[in-house]
């Protein structure tokens, strides 16, 4: 699966993508922020306060307990700020 | 009934968009547009302002909430414009234009847009000053304004 990052959270893990193979246990996106955290100190911080965190599921801007099912891509982001 | 959502590094003028989207429509009465500018504050100066996006899904948010101001307020057309990368003070960041038989469906349909476009539409504004770098906090208040559509 791919993950995405944006703006300062790109900045912070010094990367804007990455491939990642969770364990089958992880059914939701906040599972996954879950497991990406025990792997990743960097994320763990970045992941803190958790609603900072948007996320995008194959492209669809979707909430923290949907479930990942066989999704390709996963982007995390901050609040967006355009306009 | 038609939409256009452009996104685009390059600048563009504010006034020519505005002229080529005022083509003529027989049941047009009212037309809108809202222009939104780099600000530099004097009081705390930017030398320029960088957009990151998501492409595919600020496209298509875009799209959605265009579509749906026109099934909302009955407009004829909607456009937005958004644009991406390095910019400086005082250039246009965005413009949304809307076409409707009467004035306060074209104003509320641009501000429907714009109201949307604020918090769901995956656009990051980071601002370059002489002393460094800041990414842009979002504002609470963007969210409850977006609220009175509800």
């Amino acid at each position: 699966m791919k993950i995405l990052y944006f703006a300062w959270l790109r900045e912070r893990l010094n990367r804007g993508e990455e491939t990642v193979f969770p364990p089958a246990s992880v059914k939701t996106i906040a599972e996954l922020m879950d497991w990406l955290a025990t792997k990743d100190e960097a994320i763990a911080l970045a992941f803190e306060k958790r609603d900072l965190i948007k996320t995008a599921l194959d492209e669809t801007i979707v909430e923290h307990d949907t479930p990942i099912k066989n999704a390709k891509t996963i982007a995390f982001f901050p609040p967006m700020t355009g306009g | 009934m038609s939409i256009t959502v452009r996104l685009q590094s390059d600048i563009f003028d504010p006034g020519a968009e505005t002229n080529a989207f005022l083509t003529a429509h027989t049941k047009a009465g009212a037309a809108v547009t809202f222009t939104g500018l780099v600000r530099s504050d004097p009081t705390n100066p930017i030398t320029s302002l960088t957009l990151e996006h998501y492409p595919p899904v600020a496209q298509a948010q875009l799209e959605e909430f265009a579509n749906r101001a026109i099934a909302r307020f009955g407009l004829l057309k909607a456009t937005v414009i958004h644009r991406y990368g390095k910019m400086l003070p005082n250039e246009p960041i965005v413009q949304v234009m809307t076409l409707a038989p009467h004035r306060n469906a074209a104003f509320e349909g641009a501000q429907f847009i714009m109201d949307f476009l604020k918090t769901d539409a995956p656009f990051w504004k980071k601002e370059t000053s002489p002393t460094g770098e800041n990414w842009v906090d979002a504002k609470i208040q963007d969210d409850t304004t977006k609220l009175r559509w509800e």
